[in-house]
């Protein structure tokens, strides 16, 4: 597999791909980050028309929704799409393909080693643009830049795990060289014939990146340090999630939560009178609305082991609960159970559809 | 006097073993304490894991899965599917540093009635040492 030298300005050189692709009828749509040209912000966008990707930003550190999921819908629309995702986007869509939520049979993604994404709230007040030069010297430097998500800093599968296209954003962009855009498979192959740009047979090495992994490394290590602060347990649990207000918005933005009817929006949580009675009766008095930490743990034991750390939940969150984090932490556990990593592999079954007639010998 | 603590241990029992291994240790005019309240279900599969938070949440001192032996499921491989939803849910309460010790799953076969009784009978009093739970008079929860 080949690669094709862009200049240090990548987001331009994919974007030329994109419309390229769009141009020679390879494509029929392409997914990708947008600047909102009438209000300085941005979104994600599917477009068909060549003469709209000038808007696009494709390698923009923002994440208006996970494109993981937005692409579940579509994937299986039998046209071809060409879909710039962050690493963990396609992750994400990788485990849902693992549910049947999608197929990477008409799909060319194209991913890059990511940098983290800032929260929406800067989105949203503008300040996105004056933060990106300095964003940019710190990834090339192979440092972690600071206002983005806790979740981003603290994350360590920064190289995409199975994009058709990689491009290299962080750490190597600033050397000689310039920045690469990595063709990984046949079908890249396929799609980039023609494209502009100087060819050579170099492949990915992600030892260029091993200073980023470990700055990441450490800064997981010190997120994970930070929650257990007022000690573990129930109180702990009240303390993370006490501002709880039951809205359920980290489970609609959430990637993996794809159950058309989940069993917390079901009728079993309809709340009737002898509900109240009952608990009224037991404890005297009962918080308002009723099981907010039950939710957060159902969906725990449910996904966790599919997590991957996007952190969508946590910049949605209407009262600052870091949703993302505790799933972060508690994921790993419950994925390293089965040696599982999210979104390592599409044809690796999720755990707990599959079964070893001889594990757990210390359970039962 | 004060009035000695009595745990509540829901207990979900598969239909073909363990609930089958409950009626048996009853037959067997077996002593087990009341503090079991055995609900049955189909096979220990159909444990969500929400069902173990609801009845922890709600207050049950400890929560017992019974199910058929490796091997034994009526369904051919459910208790697996059981075993690796426990470990997960196990594995977050352990995250979460809550008492994973008031979980448990056992495997109990329709004809040991004798082992039932042992279950339940050394679970309430490994019970009785962790003490009521604390969810049963939180108002938060």
């Amino acid at each position: 597999m080949s690669s094709i030298t862009i200049d240090t300005r990548a987001s331009r050189k994919v974007r030329e791909l994109l419309k390229f692709l769009l141009e020679n009828g390879k494509i029929d749509a392409a997914l990708t980050m947008r600047r909102i040209p009438e209000n300085n912000s941005y979104d994600l966008a599917l477009i068909t028309d060549a003469s709209n990707i000038n808007e696009a930003v494709p390698l923009i550190p923002v994440m208006t929704v996970n494109a993981g999921q937005v692409l579940s819908s579509i994937s299986t629309s039998g046209k071809k799409i060409a879909v710039v995702l962050k690493p963990c986007e396609l992750r994400a869509f990788v485990e849902l393909v693992k549910r049947e939520r999608g197929s990477f049979e008409n799909l060319l993604t194209i991913s890059h080693t990511c940098g983290g994404v800032f929260p929406l709230d800067l989105v949203e007040k503008g300040q996105i643009e004056e933060l990106i030069p300095k964003y940019e010297k710190t990834i090339s430097k192979g440092e972690i830049p600071v206002n983005t998500r806790d979740t981003c800093r603290a994350c360590e599968h920064f190289i995409p795990m199975n994009a058709d296209i990689t491009v290299s954003v962080a750490g190597e962009c600033e050397s000689e060289k310039g920045c690469m855009m990595y063709l990984n498979t046949e079908k890249a192959e396929e799609f980039a014939e023609g494209f502009a740009g100087e060819r050579s047979e170099q492949k990915f090495d992600p030892s260029v990146l091993q200073k980023t992994l470990n700055a990441r490394l450490a800064e997981k290590e010190k997120l994970f340090a930070s929650m257990t602060a007022s000690g573990p347990g129930l109180d702990q649990l009240v303390d993370t999630f006490g501002k709880c207000v039951g809205c359920h918005g980290s489970n609609s933005v959430c990637p993996i939560c794809y159950c058309l009817l989940c069993d917390f929006e079901s009728a079993n949580f309809d709340y009737n009178l002898p509900y109240f009675e009952e608990h009224l009766s037991r404890r005297g008095a009962l918080r308002l609305p009723p099981d907010t930490i039950f939710f957060h743990l159902g969906r725990l034991t449910h996904m966790s082991f599919s997590c991957v750390g996007c952190g969508m939940c946590s910049d949605v969150c209407p009262v600052g609960i870091p949703v993302a984090a505790v799933f972060k932490k508690t994921g790993e556990k419950t994925a390293a159970l089965f040696d599982y990593v999210p979104g390592r592999d599409a044809e690796e079954s999720i755990p707990v559809m599959v079964y070893k007639e001889e594990e757990f010998s210390d359970i039962g | 006097m004060k009035k000695e603590f009595t745990p509540r241990i829901t207990s979900f029992l598969c239909k073909w073993c363990s609930y089958t291994g409950a009626d048996l240790a009853g037959t067997a005019r077996l002593q087990y304490p009341t503090s079991i309240i055995p609900i049955q279900v189909m096979c220990s599969s159909r444990v969500d894991p929400v069902f173990l938070i609801k009845a922890f949440l709600n207050g049950s001192d400890g929560v017992l899965i019974g199910g058929c032996h490796p091997g034994d499921c009526h369904y051919e491989t459910g208790n697996y599917h059981a075993r690796r939803r426990f470990a997960i849910v196990r594995s977050v309460f352990e995250s979460l540093g809550l008492e994973s010790e008031r979980l448990k799953l056992s495997w109990i076969s329709a004809s040991e009635g004798p082992k039932f009784a042992r279950v339940a009978n050394e679970y309430t009093e490994e019970i009785m040492k962790l003490g009521e739970n604390p969810t049963r008079k939180s108002i938060f929860l």
